[in-house]
């Protein structure tokens, strides 16, 4: 069996487990939510990272759709038109920015996400008329679909909704990469100038890629809305694109599963490590990350294909 | 024969090092065109300009009837112009075939999400052109695990997946082995005037000029010193002895 079909078993077998734990015990439900949001997040920057570029910024999307959400939830409040609203207000400032960035590489790239997403935070807090500042927001009980649930229902339908959308985005991305359009965005990385002489614009491959991973970003975001019910700046802190930047690194950027298997893990550790050791779960974050960095470049899932291929080998 | 293309009065100097000093130079349709010259004439140069990595300060560059001087390589390689560089320019992490399927996909257009890069087609097209370069064996191998004169076949071979009609080559046998660069040269030969394609090189080796160009243009300073068939060229006492005589101790 190849490792793509693998994958593919993988994420059906994964997302079975993430169902039986959020059913064997209730409140992982809201955490798992949440990491099925980061990972999706997590995923469109896996596609930038495949271009050589960390968007130190991200954050600006995630907090982006939430706040379409918060905004939007008095006058559309359902779910299923929210989130498509979420998806193309991302979208849309994700072009207008992408427009700009994707002219710049490296470090210019990364610092230019993290200074927008300042911005934007800062604006977020600033215009308390509008945004509460740093009160936020408190997003309306949402109908999904017309249908008015309770509140047991309605943190089941959140959580269907983020694992369909994990395993919809995942399965696209992984079509994506395969593409043309996916390739070339590694061909930026290894030799971008050779693309320009093939008639392509590496500037366009980069802002393709930018744009979905906006509107992934602000898919997450409305996620994150509708499950906590608040939206607050901190959403779009610097502190919160580092987290999205941490768990790329943990998960793996060598393929789709990786940002999910790395949002598991962080939120996981996040919550037990905060249980167990209140005053010291961020050390316990930092070694984890540590020994990533230090034993397994290509993160977890880097780690699982690497035997896996082994196990194929042998 | 009519001229694919025209090079009119092209100046560049780079601080006050003329790179290109007033460059006046027809190519043929159909021809293979050698560029020799000392390290250093402009000779790159000149391939930068006509592919758009480089603005000439002067003069004009005309290509099947029109202008494209100082427009970018992606517009001009869109025209029927594609170059091959002196350090090949692959994609590191793709395999050989991948690296062609790349470029034949750059040349449909087809930036589809939905279609695989090693689509049938593709695949096919991208295996037969590697075939005609002897590289079929290598298909699989990812490119930066091949050496160098694999790397420069390579990297003509994704120019060669263009389809173009103009091939700018920048020292194609450099990093060749002396004992593979004839049957290199054969391929590649074989290939480009199966497909009609008009051919320029930049080349150190002689022996190659010889045996493979229409003409021979000779640069110095910057400037085309001579012109003509390879043989009145690489006898001419003053190109043996400026700049044959320099390349044979270079």
């Amino acid at each position: 069996m190849t490792l793509r079909r693998i994958e593919l078993l993988l994420a059906l077998l994964g997302a079975g487990a993430l169902v039986l734990a959020a059913m064997t015990t209730p409140w992982l439900k809201f955490v798992l939510t949440i990491a099925l949001a980061k990972g999706i997040a997590v995923l469109g920057i896996m596609l930038l990272l495949r271009a050589g570029q960390v968007s130190f910024g991200h954050a600006l999307y995630v907090a982006l759709g939430a706040y379409a959400v918060a905004f939007l939830a008095p006058v559309l409040p359902d779910a299923a038109l929210l989130l498509p609203a979420a998806a193309l207000t991302t979208a849309v400032v994700g072009t207008l920015i992408g427009l700009f960035v994707s002219r710049y590489r490296e470090i210019f790239f990364g610092m230019l996400n993290l200074a927008l997403s300042m911005v934007f935070y800062s604006m977020l807090e600033k215009f308390y008329h509008y945004t509460k500042g740093t009160d936020g927001i408190r997003v309306p009980p949402l109908t999904v679909a017309g249908l008015e649930l309770d509140r047991v229902t309605h943190e089941w339908t959140i959580f269907g909704i983020a694992l369909a959308l994990a395993l919809g985005f995942g399965a696209f991305a992984r079509v994506y990469l395969a593409s043309p359009m996916g390739q070339a965005l590694t061909a930026i990385k290894t030799r971008e100038t050779r693309l320009d002489f093939m008639g392509v614009s590496a500037r366009s491959v980069l802002l393709a890629a930018y744009v979905l991973s906006a509107t992934m970003a602000g898919c997450a975001g409305a996620l994150i809305a509708m499950a906590t019910r608040h939206v607050t700046p901190l959403l779009s802190y610097w502190t919160a694109s580092g987290e999205l930047v941490f768990i790329a690194i943990l998960g793996g950027a060598g393929g789709v599963l990786g940002p999910f298997l790395g949002a598991v893990t962080y939120e996981l550790v996040r919550v037990y490590a905060a249980a167990t050791v209140a005053d010291m779960w961020q050390m316990i974050l930092g070694a984890v990350l540590l020994l990533v960095i230090l034993f397994a470049r290509g993160g977890i899932w880097g780690l699982l294909a690497l035997r896996l291929q082994r196990r194929g080998a042998a | 024969m009519t001229a694919l293309l025209e090079a009119r009065g092209l100046r560049l100097a780079f601080g006050g090092v003329k790179a290109a000093d007033g460059i006046d130079l027809a190519v043929m349709r159909a021809e293979f065109l050698a560029i020799i010259g000392p390290n250093g004439a402009g000779k790159t140069t000149f391939i930068n300009m006509v592919t758009g990595y480089l603005r000439p300060q002067g003069g004009t560059i005309t290509y099947e009837g029109a202008e494209i001087t100082g427009r970018r390589p992606r517009e001009i390689v869109r025209r029927g112009i594609a170059r091959s560089f002196q350090l090949p320019q692959l994609f590191s992490e793709h395999t050989v075939e991948e690296n062609a399927a790349l470029a034949i996909a750059a040349r449909q257009g087809i930036w589809s999400p939905f279609v695989p890069l090693l689509r049938p087609a593709w695949r096919d097209e991208a295996r037969e052109l590697l075939d005609r370069f002897g590289l079929l064996p290598l298909a699989t191998r990812r490119a930066d695990a091949l050496n160098e004169g694999t790397r420069k076949l390579a990297d003509i071979a994704m120019a060669v997946a263009l389809k173009p009609r103009l091939l700018l080559m920048d020292e194609p046998t450099s990093g060749v082995s002396a004992s593979e660069k004839m049957a290199v040269v054969e391929t590649l030969a074989r290939v480009l005037r199966e497909a009609g394609v008009t051919a320029v090189f930049v080349e150190h080796d002689m022996d190659v000029v010889a045996r493979f160009a229409d003409r021979v243009a000779v640069w110095s300073q910057g400037r085309i010193v001579a012109l003509g068939p390879p043989a009145q060229i690489l006898a001419d006492p003053v190109v043996q002895r400026e700049v044959i005589g320099i390349e044979r101790h270079a």
